[in-house]
């Protein structure tokens, strides 16, 4: 119940936020912070879980906003189209990447995402129709009632994104789907022999992640009004949405929003103050510093300190 | 596209060369992997690194292949601590040491190739020697030298590197531990020692590919991720840990990318190793010669 409710505090916080709040920048930069939460919570779902590595999420964030830009071209069809065909279109993707890898070890799966980004990000440079490695221009719309700028509305419906991540990540933790997956990750052999479903979960959780991913990833042409290959499949969308979730802590749903807003807002502020490489050099130090020296993350450390 | 034989014939010329370089580039990987079971997803992010110190020697006036050589005992040096390091930090607590130790390499690996960017900037860097530029005639077909001096250092280095883990004493050794690494215990022997040792043999490798790499043709700080997939995909096409298994991989790789460059264009060829690794995974996933 202290969940729902505070979700919704949320949401009427943001909606008092907005009409306070006159600077369009404060959306741009929250924006980006909430991407990263839906990210970095599907992440976890398959990688905090189950213990199955993802180097790919920029394959399944690009193939969404590639999704979106098709559907616009050929339709002109509306925001919530593009999010639901790239949620779908990224489900199938992560059941294609899971039946020919998760029989394997987790390694081979990683190695496999991998693969996936390259790939597809191949197959866009060389499809003219999307705008091939030059990328593509769109016209952002009208902005609609209650909201004052296109961008507005692009936060909210990131926000509302970021919250159906949040509360699928907190189903699938209390329910016997995120029992059998941490079995999964605990004892693969062990859980199999004790009646786990373990493929099966394993999938779902690939399904969802991937899903959930590329509805992230959807929007983005909206966003940024321009969308080309090699910014859309950049490596440090795999990178942050999988330090993130380390960072704040794997083992419980709040660890990935924990480290996605941590992380989002730092490197809001890093690139604007310093510089872009930086602000990426920061996220890996981070992620060998929390991999190192505290495993369990802020959730972990908080745990600890609690505890005493 | 026309298709003739005679851009068939040197296509395929073309990928023999270049898969022996892949071999050569991916034999360290074939080590510390294959062997010692590290999933080492920053190895290609250490060749890019000794690329870079050919470039920097390079700038003294240093033969590439030798800088290769010179910086192979550096390189032996960090491979050992890493090995300690990841060893002490996660083999040797055991748990969940999968997702630590993949997002821990994963996390070098960027950090590399960011340094790189922040210290030498995203252009592309080249070095400069006698046989890089020119190139001789194979009746029709011209081959750049360049590619042949790759080729040329790349079948040593597989070769001697096979015979010192078929005939040496501690090359055996190393081929034990990945075998049974428990029996190795009984034994008397010190598992960790001997893998330290292989991961440092790994990464000095790591470094003459580097040397390779930028003879071969420039090189930038990104580069390590098409070479994640082409690393990757010779390794498990060969087998897990296979020396000879990987030549025959390296030239797989190469005659397939060298095949896909000249029917459709090279804005392809990244996707052919990445392709054909899915495709071992999902057909083949012991690979051509694993166990």
């Amino acid at each position: 119940m202290r969940f729902w409710i505070s979700l919704l505090v949320i949401l009427g916080l943001a909606g008092i936020a907005a009409g306070v709040m006159k600077n369009e920048y404060y959306f741009f930069a929250g924006y980006v912070v909430l991407q990263f939460v839906v990210l970095a919570t599907a992440w976890n779902l398959l990688g905090g879980y189950a213990g199955y590595v993802n180097f790919g999420t920029a394959a399944f964030f690009g193939l969404g906003a590639y999704i979106a830009v098709l559907l616009i071209k050929a339709f002109q069809a509306p925001l919530l189209v593009q999010i639901l065909a790239a949620a779908a279109v990224g489900a199938a993707l992560g059941l294609g990447v899971g039946v020919l890898t998760l029989r394997l070890r987790g390694i081979f799966f990683s190695i496999a995402t991998v693969a996936v980004t390259i790939i597809v990000e191949t197959v866009i440079i060389n499809w003219r129709y999307v705008g091939g490695a030059t990328g593509v221009q769109i016209l952002r719309p009208q902005s609609t009632w209650p909201f004052e700028s296109y961008i507005e509305m692009l936060f909210f419906v990131a926000l509302v994104l970021a919250m159906v991540a949040v509360i699928i990540a907190r189903y699938i933790q209390t329910s016997w789907i995120g029992r059998g997956l941490r079995a999964i990750r605990d004892n693969e052999e062990a859980a199999e022999c004790s009646g786990v479903p373990t493929l099966k979960l394993k999938l779902a959780a690939c399904v969802i992640s991937g899903a959930l991913m590329s509805a992230a990833g959807a929007p983005l042409a909206m966003y940024q009004s321009f969308v080309e290959p090699v910014s859309a499949f950049s490596l440090n969308y795999s990178v942050s949405a999988l330090a993130m979730p380390i960072i704040g802590g794997t083992s419980h749903w709040i660890g990935p929003v924990l480290g996605a807003v941590l992380l989002g807002t730092v490197q809001q502020v890093v690139t604007v103050t310093i510089s872009s490489e930086l602000n990426v050099l920061v996220v890996g130090v981070l992620l060998v510093v929390f991999v190192v020296a505290a495993p369990e993350g802020i959730v972990g450390l908080a745990r600890r300190i609690f505890r005493k | 596209m026309v298709f003739s034989l005679d851009l068939l014939a040197e296509a395929v010329l073309f990928g023999i060369l270049v898969g022996c370089f892949y071999a050569a580039v991916s034999i360290g990987l074939s080590v510390a992997f294959g062997l010692l079971d590290v999933p080492h997803i920053a190895h290609p992010a250490f060749m890019v690194l000794g690329a870079y110190g050919t470039y920097l020697l390079g700038r003294y006036g240093v033969d590439p292949i030798l800088s290769g050589l010179l910086l192979a005992p550096l390189f032996f040096l960090l491979g050992v601590a890493m090995y300690r390091f990841y060893y002490e930090t996660f083999e040797k607590r055991g748990t969940d040491a999968g997702v630590r130790g993949l997002a821990f390499f994963f996390g070098i690996a960027f950090i590399i190739e960011i340094g790189l960017v922040l210290a030498f900037g995203v252009d592309q860097r080249m070095v400069e020697a006698a046989y890089i530029g020119k190139s001789m005639s194979l009746g029709e077909i011209r081959i750049p030298l360049r590619l042949v001096v790759a080729f040329g250092t790349a079948l040593l280095l597989t070769f001697f590197l096979s015979l010192y883990l078929s005939k040496t004493f501690t090359g055996r050794a190393i081929k034990a531990v990945a075998q049974d690494e428990p029996a190795l215990r009984l034994m008397g022997a010190n598992p960790v020692r001997i893998k330290q040792w292989a991961f440092g043999i790994a990464t000095a490798v790591a470094a003459i590919a580097g040397a390779m790499l930028i003879i071969v043709g420039p090189v930038e700080p990104a580069m390590d991720r098409v070479y994640i997939g082409r690393t990757f995909c010779v390794v498990v096409l060969a087998g897990l840990g296979s020396m000879s298994g990987t030549l025959v991989a390296g030239l797989i790789l190469g005659i397939a990318e060298s095949i896909v460059l000249t029917m459709f264009g090279a804005s392809w060829a990244p996707a052919v190793a990445f392709g054909l690794l899915l495709l071992v995974l999902g057909v083949r996933p012991q690979g051509l010669f694993g166990r």
